[in-house]
C-alpha cells in the first residue's frame, strides 16, 4: 500500500529500476513481451503490494496498447515504463485484493498515457544517441574491430535501461502524490468513474481488433460472433 | 557451398529465389554447427535490436550475433578473414528482429563457406525486404494481439494476477524462442538458399489463422474484461448497461476517425477532462 510524502520515497529507487528493465525489453533485449502493460504494470502493482490493482490498470493500458503495433522504424508509444509508473500509482492506499481508487485508477491510466508518449519520444532520442556514438567509431567498426562492434551494442542497451528507469524516476513520485492529492478531492462515485475509464479504453481494443485483422476474410464476422458469445457468458456468469 | 541466387520482383519489392525455380532443391545441411556456438548466437540473438539507430538500424546487432561464428574462420579473432567478415556483418539491415535469426544463420553459414564477399553483401540487401514484412505481419500484427487479447480473457474469466502473466509470458515466447532458435537453424541449413525456408507454410498463411484466432479472442475476452474491470456485479443494473452501450458507440466512433487522430490521444483527452471535472468542478 502507498501514501503520500515521505513513505513514498523508498519505493521511488526501484520502481525506476524496474522501469528501466521493463523499457530495456521493449526493443533492445530480449523482447520478452515482460513490456506489455497488463504485465509490467501488474508487476508493479505487485511489488507497492496490489498486484490486482496494478493487473486490473495493466489490463486497461494493454487496451490502448493494441492499437498501436510496433511495426518496423514506426514511432509508437513506449508502454513498458510507463505502465510500471501507472501500475504503482494505480497501487495507491490500496493492498491484497482490492481494485484501485477510483481517483488512483483514473490518474494512473493518464499519466500512463503521458509517460507512454514521452517514452516514445525519448526512444527516438536514443536512437539518435546510439547514432551518433557510432558515427565517432565508423572506422574501427570498418576494419572489423571486435571490441567496437561489442561496445556499441553494451552501449545501446545501457542508455536504454537509463533510458527507462530515468522516465521511471521523474514520473513516478510527482504521479503518486497527483494521485494521493486527487483522491481527497474525487466528487465522482466509484462505479461511475470506473466505468468511464473502462468504456474508453474498452472501445479503442474494439475498434483496433475491427481494424487490425480487417483484411483477413470473415474476422469481422467471427469478432462479432465471439462479442456475443462473451456477452452471454457475462450475462450467464452475472 | 552456396549456390548462386537472384533478386526477384515479389513479396512486394525484393525476394529470394534459386536460378532453378521449379526444380527440387536439395538442401545440403552443411558441416554442424557446434552446440556452444549455436547457443552463443541464440543468446546475442536476443539483443539484435541492442544498438537499433536510423542509420545501420539493426547492422552492428547482425554482426554482434554472428560474430561467435566467425571465430571459426582460417586465423581467428585476430586474422584478416575474420575483421574483414565482422565488418561486413556490421553494415546496415534491417529484418524484424525474431526473424534476424535467419540472416544471422545464413550469413553465419556463407562467411565460414567462404562465399564472395561481392554475393554476401547482394544477399544481405535483398533480405532486408522479406525479413522485414514478413516478421511484421507474423510477429507484431497476429502473433503479438493474439497473445495480448488471450490476456485479457484470461483476466476477464478471474484469473489472479500470476496465472495472467504466467499464461501471457509463456504462450507468447513459446512462439517467439521458438521462432528465432527455428530461424537460425535454417538459416545455417540454407546458407543463401534461404527461399525455400521463406515459404514456410507457417511465416505464409500463419497471420491469416492467427488473425482469425485473435478476432475470436477479442470478442470473448472484451466483455469479460469490461465486467471484471469495472468491478463485476449484477450485469442488469445501471451501469453495467451504460457501460454495454457506451463502448460499441465509441468504437464506432474511433473507427470512423481512422487516421485522422488515435485512440490513445482521444481516451487522454476524455480522462483529463473527467478528472478535471472529478477534482476542480
Amino acid at each position: 500500500m502507498v501514501t503520500p510524502g515521505a513513505a513514498l520515497l523508498p519505493h521511488v529507487l526501484p520502481i525506476a529500476l524496474l522501469a528501466g528493465v521493463v523499457g530495456l525489453d521493449v526493443v533492445s533485449f530480449p523482447q520478452a513481451m515482460v513490456s506489455r502493460p497488463i504485465v509490467a504494470a501488474t508487476i508493479a502493482g505487485a511489488f507497492l503490494g496490489a498486484p490486482i490493482a496494478g493487473l486490473a490498470c495493466g489490463a486497461a493500458l494493454e487496451c490502448l496498447a493494441l492499437e498501436a503495433l510496433p511495426v518496423g522504424a514506426s514511432r509508437y508509444p513506449e508502454w513498458g515504463s510507463a505502465s510500471v509508473v501507472a501500475g504503482a500509482v494505480s497501487a495507491y492506499g490500496v493492498e491484497g485484493n482490492m481494485l484501485p481508487h477510483p481517483a488512483a485508477f483514473a490518474i494512473a491510466v493518464v499519466v500512463g498515457i503521458l509517460v507512454a508518449w514521452i517514452g516514445g519520444v525519448s526512444m527516438v532520442k536514443h536512437r539518435q544517441l546510439i547514432a551518433s556514438f557510432a558515427r565517432g567509431r565508423v572506422l574501427q567498426l570498418a576494419e572489423g574491430n571486435r571490441n567496437t562492434v561489442v561496445g556499441l551494442q553494451v552501449f545501446g542497451m545501457t542508455a536504454d535501461l537509463a533510458r527507462g528507469a530515468l522516465l521511471g524516476l521523474m514520473a513516478y513520485a510527482p504521479a503518486s502524490l497527483l494521485a494521493g492529492w486527487a483522491d481527497t478531492r474525487w466528487r465522482l462515485a466509484e462505479d461511475v468513474t470506473r466505468a468511464c475509464v473502462v468504456v474508453a479504453v474498452a472501445a479503442v481494443a474494439a475498434a483496433a481488433v475491427w481494424k487490425d485483422f480487417h483484411a483477413i476474410r470473415g474476422t469481422r464476422r467471427l469478432f462479432l460472433a465471439s462479442l456475443a458469445v462473451g456477452t452471454m457468458l457475462v450475462v450467464l456468469r452475472g | 557451398m552456396a549456390e548462386p541466387f537472384s533478386r526477384a520482383p515479389t513479396h512486394g519489392g525484393v525476394a529470394l529465389s534459386t536460378p532453378e525455380s521449379g526444380a527440387d532443391v536439395v538442401v545440403d545441411p552443411g558441416p554442424p554447427l557446434d552446440a556452444g556456438t549455436h547457443y552463443s548466437m541464440l543468446l546475442r540473438s536476443l539483443a539484435v535490436q541492442g544498438s537499433w539507430n536510423y542509420e545501420s538500424l539493426v547492422g552492428n546487432g547482425v554482426g554482434f550475433c554472428v560474430e561467435p561464428a566467425l571465430r571459426r574462420l582460417p586465423g581467428g579473432v585476430t586474422g584478416e578473414a575474420y575483421r574483414s567478415a565482422l565488418a561486413r556483418q556490421c553494415a546496415y539491415f534491417n529484418a524484424h528482429p525474431y526473424l534476424a535469426t535467419l540472416a544471422i544463420g545464413a550469413l553465419a553459414r556463407a562467411e565460414l563457406d567462404h562465399v564472395l564477399p561481392a554475393r554476401i553483401e547482394r544477399f544481405r540487401t535483398a533480405l532486408c525486404g522479406p525479413l522485414g514484412s514478413v516478421g511484421d505481419r507474423l510477429v507484431w500484427a497476429s502473433w503479438l494481439p493474439a497473445c495480448s487479447l488471450l490476456a485479457l480473457l484470461l483476466f476477464g474469466v478471474g484469473w489472479s494476477p500470476v496465472w495472467v502473466l504466467g499464461g501471457f509470458l509463456a504462450v507468447y515466447n513459446v512462439g517467439h524462442i521458438g521462432l528465432r532458435e527455428w530461424g537460425l537453424r535454417q538459416g545455417w541449413r540454407h546458407g543463401l538458399r534461404l527461399a525455400s525456408a521463406l515459404a514456410h507454410p507457417v511465416l505464409q498463411h500463419g497471420p491469416r489463422y492467427i488473425g482469425r484466432v485473435a478476432a475470436v479472442l477479442g470478442g470473448l475476452a472484451l466483455p469479460l474484461a469490461v465486467h471484471r474491470a469495472i468491478g463485476g456485479g449484477p450485469v442488469l443494473a445501471k451501469i453495467p448497461v451504460v457501460v454495454a452501450v457506451m463502448t460499441p458507440l465509441l468504437a464506432v466512433v474511433l473507427v470512423r476517425v481512422h487516421g485522422r487522430t488515435e485512440g490513445w490521444r482521444l481516451v487522454l483527452l476524455l480522462l483529463a477532462i473527467l478528472t478535471l471535472y472529478s477534482v476542480i468542478g
